[in-house]
């Protein structure tokens, strides 16, 4: 091949995306996940873009927080009518940042765990965090937090870095919840049985299926993924007597959006039926509605907390990062 | 021209995308106190942590690659064409493929340890720690390194070999006369540039590190600018990674030397030091470690790709898309590197060779490196924050994702062809001058002959790096933009674990193949050839 020929075929495969026009436009930004074709994104547009004779436009940042990051960045002059995917761990800085309306949506469908108030920000799902074990190498889990702390040294876990992931930061508090002030203590012996701590989920659970440690950092609703879509019961979560640390997804409306009407109109279809049907078996996470169907069968055999854990959303921002040090203080020695 | 004309106008590219990303972020940063940064216990055990595992992972890679490199300039074996293209393909694996391949191989459930149990000597957990963050670093770094000293080897006039069969030097007298100073014009910038890929490791020293103990830089200013929105902070940690490094790889670019290469009449004369048992055994132990380190976990990612379900994957028109939009990404951002390389090369090989200044020279190829020390996370904020004021950023998405790719792959298009171009100018210089060749004509008649073969090869390593690189589009926020690797995260994220292996090993077999497509088609049917064939004859 000549190299003139090569610059050709460069420049003849550079295809202009062109952007599908319509009257009304609601522009959502959310995490990556969400939108690919495994998550809830392609369904949920299609189902409401066939309700609002609009389109739906997603904006895919890399992560939660980069959601947050891009929407900061970007002010008052952002592009976003919704954001949605916000973790209610940042809510109380995402909320101080002025750029969001009230939603103005009477929630009284909500069938959260927790009794739900904020007039900014709606869940969309929720789970709870959790260790899923292989059942094939370990027969007896940990039936609580203490007795994961107090296991031999040779119990092995995978916990992922609370400063890069959700999880990780969701293990810091539950931590956190059930020992207080002993945080540092129970933190230098879990330390001691961590194989690896990682940058983000996909390593730790993909290392975890590769059989690298029998213990792994999740939720309680990840079982429900290998049983439903690969028929495998052999991934378990290991239920918490001190109950389970909860993560709750939420959305809300911008105030910059130049169409309030649909952009509140595009929240209450998020809990309607049509979006959260979705959740279960694509977000892989609880819906916060109950659905006329009901849940699928393998979510009866999961792991019901019956005591969520989790601190009000200004105190997680308060102390979050006296927490984050006093954790890598205790893990690094 | 004068000679410095081409590298300042591409040095500028480069300095008006790294300079134009942190001047915006900084700017942008409320309150920016870098002094106040700076003063944190925490923040300089992390620098300390990342300078030595940098530099032990610098010094093991490149240890290991020069035995490695001698083996495969000495022995013909089966297979050794097909391992020197593999070479090319860990350094464009996603980080979480690599991860998962060396697991697969060294993890506590890996097939070392099953041979282990099977000899009966019992597993053993060698993988996390600071072990694990040498492996994965050797596994991305010294197949590179191993293939630029290789290069370094084959570019000896044949004629030292008989004079060395002459003499009857023995292998260790050879690789002390020949081999080293020949190794010698290449290793500083090789080197510095490995230590730039290890000092700012992320996914891997967190993984393999085995947790927050084995903490670098790159995280921190991660923490900063992600989790504690601290741009400020971002951009001053941002600042100390880029001077620290900058400074370091200086101090070892002060031990350049100027090539060493003599004229050649380019007939082929075999080496003395094929015989020998010590020689073979020795041979056979760096190939043997490369198996280890480098093919197993390559072999690890293919075998995962042949699953259940990968009929169904690659049935998908979604997949076939990305790949689509990844091919142009790739040969785009690799055109544009060889021709930014290029540029600065010419300069470099003038200070060389016409003012005699090798470490002027080196000095000058350094900032083309400096953009792989600036994170990309941070990168990307401030291009967004830089171009949001003045143009739509999401129109923007290709072209940038386009630009910022190669000029992360220029750094090794000048390493690949820079050795090749040098060796050009002293055969070929003087004669051009004299006859007053310049210009197109002497591009076109004097160098492109003699250097379409590394040419080629900096080309596809450029392209297949693109290829493989997750890109700042992933920070940006996209819509319809969708490239293998970001799907691959996807499918990861998605539990898809299977369905992210197939993408992985396509992923593989597509740089195998780019790379086989430019190297050849480039290159001329000659790069095909195991065997090694001298210009000019």
């Amino acid at each position: 091949m000549r190299f003139s020929t090569l610059l050709t075929a460069t420049l003849i495969c550079w295809v202009p995306l062109s952007a599908a026009a319509a009257d009304r436009t609601l522009t959502v930004y959310t995490y990556d996940a969400f939108i690919s074709e495994w998550g809830p994104g392609p369904a949920i547009k299609q189902a409401f873009e066939a309700e609002c004779g609009c389109t739906l436009e997603f904006v895919a940042l890399d992560s939660s927080i980069g959601v947050l990051s891009r929407l900061r960045l970007e002010g008052e002059s952002n592009k976003a009518d919704v954001v949605l995917g916000l973790d209610l761990n940042v809510l109380a800085e995402a909320k101080a940042t002025g750029l969001f309306a009230a939603h103005g949506v009477t929630a009284e469908d909500l069938a959260l765990p927790v009794a739900w108030t904020d007039d900014t920000f709606l869940p969309f799902d929720y789970g709870y965090f959790a260790f899923v074990y292989d059942t094939e190498t370990l027969a007896s889990p940990p039936k609580s937090l203490k007795e994961l702390v107090e296991a031999p040294d040779d119990l092995k876990i995978i916990l992922e870095d609370p400063r890069s992931s959700t999880p990780g930061l969701g293990l810091l508090l539950w931590v956190r919840s059930v020992y207080g002030d002993k945080a540092p203590e129970a933190w230098a012996k879990l330390a001691k049985k961590t194989l690896t701590t990682t940058k983000g989920w996909s390593e730790a659970y993909g290392l975890f299926l590769k059989g690298e440690a029998p213990l792994v950092l999740s939720y309680t609703t990840s079982p429900a993924y290998h049983m439903i879509a690969e028929d495998e019961q052999r991934y378990q979560a290991a239920g918490f007597a001190e109950g389970h640390y909860m993560q709750v997804e939420v959305a809300a409306m911008t105030k910059s959006t130049d169409d309030p009407e649909l952009a509140q109109r595009f929240l209450q279809f998020m809990l309607s039926p049509g979006f959260q049907s979705t959740i279960p078996t694509a977000q892989w996470m609880y819906p916060v509605i109950d659905l006329p169907e009901g849940l699928p069968a393998a979510y009866d055999k999961l792991v019901d907390p019956s005591k969520p854990l989790l601190f009000p959303a200004e105190e997680v921002a308060a102390e979050r990062k006296a927490w984050v040090d006093e954790w890598l203080q205790a893990v690094s020695e | 021209m004068p000679w410095w004309l081409p590298a300042t106008s591409a040095l500028c590219v480069v300095a008006a995308v790294v300079g134009g990303a942190l001047v915006a972020l900084g700017v942008a940063a409320p309150g920016f106190d870098i002094a106040g940064n700076l003063d944190d216990a925490y923040l300089w055990r992390v620098v300390w942590f990342t300078v030595l595992q940098a530099s032990l992972s610098t010094l093991l890679s490149v240890a290991l690659a020069i035995p490695v490199a001698r083996a495969m300039a000495r022995r013909q074996f089966p297979g050794r064409g097909l391992l020197l293209r593999l070479f090319s393909l860990s350094l464009v694996i996603p980080t979480i493929v690599a991860i998962f391949g060396i697991a697969a191989v060294h993890g506590r459930s890996g097939w070392v340890n099953d041979v282990l149990v099977l000899l009966g000597i019992g597993r053993a957990n060698y993988l996390y720690g600071l072990t694990g963050i040498l492996i994965g670093h050797c596994f991305f770094n010294m197949p590179f390194v191993a293939r630029i000293l290789l290069q370094a080897i084959e570019s000896v006039p044949p004629e030292s070999w008989r004079v060395a069969s002459q003499f009857g030097l023995r292998s260790r007298d050879l690789f002390r006369l020949i081999e080293w100073p020949a190794m010698r014009t290449v290793l500083p910038g090789v080197a510095g540039l490995v230590f730039m890929l290890c000092f700012t490791s992320f996914a891997v020293v967190l993984t393999l590190g085995g947790g927050p103990k084995a903490t670098t830089l790159e995280v921190a200013v991660y923490q900063a600018l992600r989790f504690d929105f601290d741009l400020g902070r971002a951009v001053t940690l941002a600042l100390v990674q880029l001077l620290l490094c900058g400074a370091i790889v200086l101090a070892v670019l002060q031990l350049a030397v100027p090539g060493t290469t003599a004229l050649t009449e380019g007939r082929l004369y075999e080496r003395p030091d094929t015989g020998g048992r010590l020689g073979r055994a020795v041979d056979g132990l760096a190939l043997l470690l490369t198996g280890a380190l480098v093919v197993l976990p390559l072999i690890a990612v293919a075998v995962a790709g042949f699953n259940a379900t990968a009929a169904e994957v690659l049935a998908r028109p979604a997949l076939w898309h990305a790949v689509g939009q990844s091919l142009v990404i790739a040969l785009s951002a690799g055109t544009l590197a060889l021709l930014l390389g290029g540029a600065i090369l010419i300069s470099s090989r003038s200070l060389r060779h016409r003012l005699g200044r090798p470490a002027a020279a080196a000095r000058l190829e350094l900032p083309a490196s400096l953009i792989l020390v600036v994170p990309p996370f941070v990168l990307a904020t401030g291009l967004f924050v830089l171009l949001r004021q003045v143009a739509d950023v999401f129109a923007l998405g290709m072209p940038l994702v386009i630009l910022v790719n190669a000029l992360m792959a220029l750094p090794f298009v000048v390493r690949f062809l820079g050795g090749p171009m040098m060796e050009e100018a002293q055969r070929h210089d003087r004669l051009c001058q004299s006859l007053g060749i310049a210009g197109w004509n002497r591009l076109r008649l004097v160098e492109w002959p003699g250097l379409r073969r590394p040419i080629g090869l900096a080309l596809a390593v450029a392209a297949t790096l693109s290829l493989g690189d997750l890109g700042v589009i992933a920070l940006f926020g996209s819509q319809d933009f969708a490239t293998l690797p970001l799907l691959l995260y996807q499918a990861i994220g998605g539990f898809r674990m299977t369905e992210a292996a197939v993408i992985a090993a396509l992923l593989s077999l597509l740089c195998l193949a780019l790379f086989l497509v430019i190297e050849g088609g480039l290159g001329g049917l000659g790069a095909f050839r195991g065997l090694r064939r001298h210009r000019h004859v």
